[in-house]
């Protein structure tokens, strides 16, 4: 599903976040990708979304080579891609319902159709009560799940997450990862970056130091 | 289709939403735009009609040539056989100086002035039509006329139609003129407008990208705003016209009737409306398009 092949990834002006990163993913994983602050491991998901362009190697996602994709090609990749950023991105002059059908009505789905997968996505992270609250009156972990139901709400095959129980108490962490391994369950492949991997049941790890892999 | 159609939809509603969302600004820009736009549409409203003005004016451009006091039948005789058989003359008239006073008698302000005078104030008169009616051929035709004996003075009639059609011409490269230079205010007033769209919207656009948004996607909302200012502006701008159509129609009224012209001044026809909100429309969209090109390009 995922490969990386000798990829680097530098910064102008600064040093390589990544260097020489190889390392497979195959569908239905739950991926772990652990490292102190600064070891690349934000910069590792962004590559995968397209969201940075490697400075070196090769990355094929879901059998495309995401250096070589063009433009307007890209919308489409990040359509595949369910992505829990580090800092959530939500709008905050949209109510809980509005953010999650965001990417439902950009990628132009049936208007009664998406209010029931909104409800769906909503109905699973438990945030089914608070359709109409807007996100600055939810509580961190809301606002987390919140950013997992936006992220799920397409249904991808790929779900990337950016250390999603960052700044949550242990009780609501532990919720929070239950719902990725929930997802992973049904066959999404997910990839978490989080310093709190022992939460999550993962079936691989990718431990990162200065943007290397270690073994 | 349907997708395209809602995502068109969506757009339109939403553009429709901001602009009453915040009304007093959305009345300000409107404004300006109207008020850009209803200077060169008033000067084309202007121009039609004086171009209405001067096509129900004869346009045959004439040569009078009016002999002196002195000059008896003879002298009068001679010029008319001299104009007969001149080359440059396609055909000529005499007004004899008794037609010419009982025609001035007709007009009922003039009657008591001419009855007061002791002798006939009119001279003989030749009215002509020259072969080449070009300004310069008959300016030459009036010169030669001018040696003639016994001719006291030569008019070329038509020279207030000429002038009045210069001035037009001016009037109209003026309006095109400004019709450029406003336009290209239009765009520019558009321009910022949606720029300060774009910024407030910087969080959204962003996510947008990041979730998979097309371009086409992100710049919909942003163009059909364009339009719907330049369109709104263009309607504003329709309805200044009219109303300065309005309040000029009596005072111009009068005066055309001291000139013996019947005249009421007309607003925009239908062509010109259709041009005045099809070029607001296309204008606010230009504006939207260079702001969306230049802000959108500094994203992703
Ligand atoms: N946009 C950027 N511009 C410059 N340097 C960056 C940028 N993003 C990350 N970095 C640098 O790359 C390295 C890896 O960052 P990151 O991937 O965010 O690490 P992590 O998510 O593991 O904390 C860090 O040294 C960081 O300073
Ligand atoms: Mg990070």
């Amino acid at each position: 599903m995922i490969c990386f092949d000798r990829v680097g990834k530098r910064y102008p002006p600064g040093g390589a976040a990544l260097s020489e990163l190889s390392f497979e993913v195959s569908e239905g994983q739950l991926v772990v990708v652990s490292g102190h602050s600064g070891a690349g491991k934000s910069t590792l998901l962004k590559l995968i979304a397209a969201i940075e362009k490697p400075s070196s190697g090769t990355i094929l996602v879901g059998g495309q080579n995401i250096g070589s994709l063009s433009r307007s090609a890209l919308p489409y990749l990040r359509r595949r891609i369910g992505i829990v950023f580090q800092d959530q991105k939500l709008l905050f002059d949209r109510n809980v319902f509005e953010n999650v059908m965001l990417p439902l009505s950009i990628a132009g789905f049936p208007q009664r159709d998406a209010a029931q997968r909104v409800r769906a996505a909503l109905d699973k992270v438990g945030l089914a009560r608070r359709e109409k609250a807007l996100p600055i009156m939810l509580s961190g972990g809301e606002q987390q799940r919140l950013a997992i139901a936006r992220a799920v709400v397409s249904r991808p095959s790929l779900l990337l997450a950016d250390e999603p129980t960052a700044h949550l108490d242990r009780e609501t962490a532990t919720d929070v990862a239950r719902i990725f391994s929930e997802f992973n369950h049904v066959g999404v492949t997910v990839l978490v970056a989080t310093y709190a991997y022992e939460l999550f049941p993962a079936t691989q790890h990718l431990r990162l130091d200065h943007g290397r892999l270690l073994q | 289709m349907r997708i395209w159609i809602a995502h068109h939809s969506d757009a339109a509603w939403h553009a429709l939403r901001k602009l009453a969302v915040a009304p007093i600004n959305s009345l300000l820009y409107l404004l300006a735009i109207g008020v850009t736009l209803a200077l060169p549409a008033v000067g084309q409203m202007l121009l039609t009609n004086a171009a209405r003005l001067t096509e129900s004016t004869p346009p045959a451009p004439q040569i009078s040539i009016f002999m002196a006091s002195r000059a008896d039948s003879k002298a009068t005789k001679d010029v008319s056989e001299r104009l007969r058989k001149h080359v440059g003359v396609k055909s000529h008239q005499f007004l004899s100086r008794e037609e010419t006073l009982s025609r001035m008698k007709g007009n009922p302000d003039l009657r008591d002035v001419i009855d007061a005078l002791s002798s006939n104030p009119f001279p003989d008169a030749f009215v002509v039509a020259a072969a080449d009616d070009s300004h310069l051929a008959m300016e030459k035709l009036a010169d030669e006329f001018r040696k003639w004996p016994n001719v006291e003075h030569v008019q070329l009639d038509s020279l207030w139609v000429r002038r009045l059609d210069a001035l037009l011409n001016l009037v109209r490269t003026s309006v095109i003129l400004l019709g450029v230079l406003l336009g290209g205010g239009l765009v520019a007033i558009s321009f910022s407008i949606i720029r300060m769209q774009i910024l407030t919207h910087r969080a959204e656009i962003e996510v947008s990208q990041l979730l998979g948004a097309t371009d086409g996607y992100i710049r919909r909302p942003f163009l059909y705003y364009g339009v719907l200012l330049g369109l709104s502006g263009g309607c504003v701008a329709w309805l200044l016209v009219g109303a300065v159509t309005l309040w000029l129609r009596t005072p111009l009224g009068e005066l055309a009737h001291l000139y013996d012209l019947v005249f009421s001044l007309q607003t925009l026809n239908p062509r010109d409306s259709a041009l005045l909100l099809g070029l607001s429309a296309s204008l606010g969209w230009l504006g939207a398009m260079v702001s969306l090109q230049q802000q959108l390009g500094q994203f992703r």
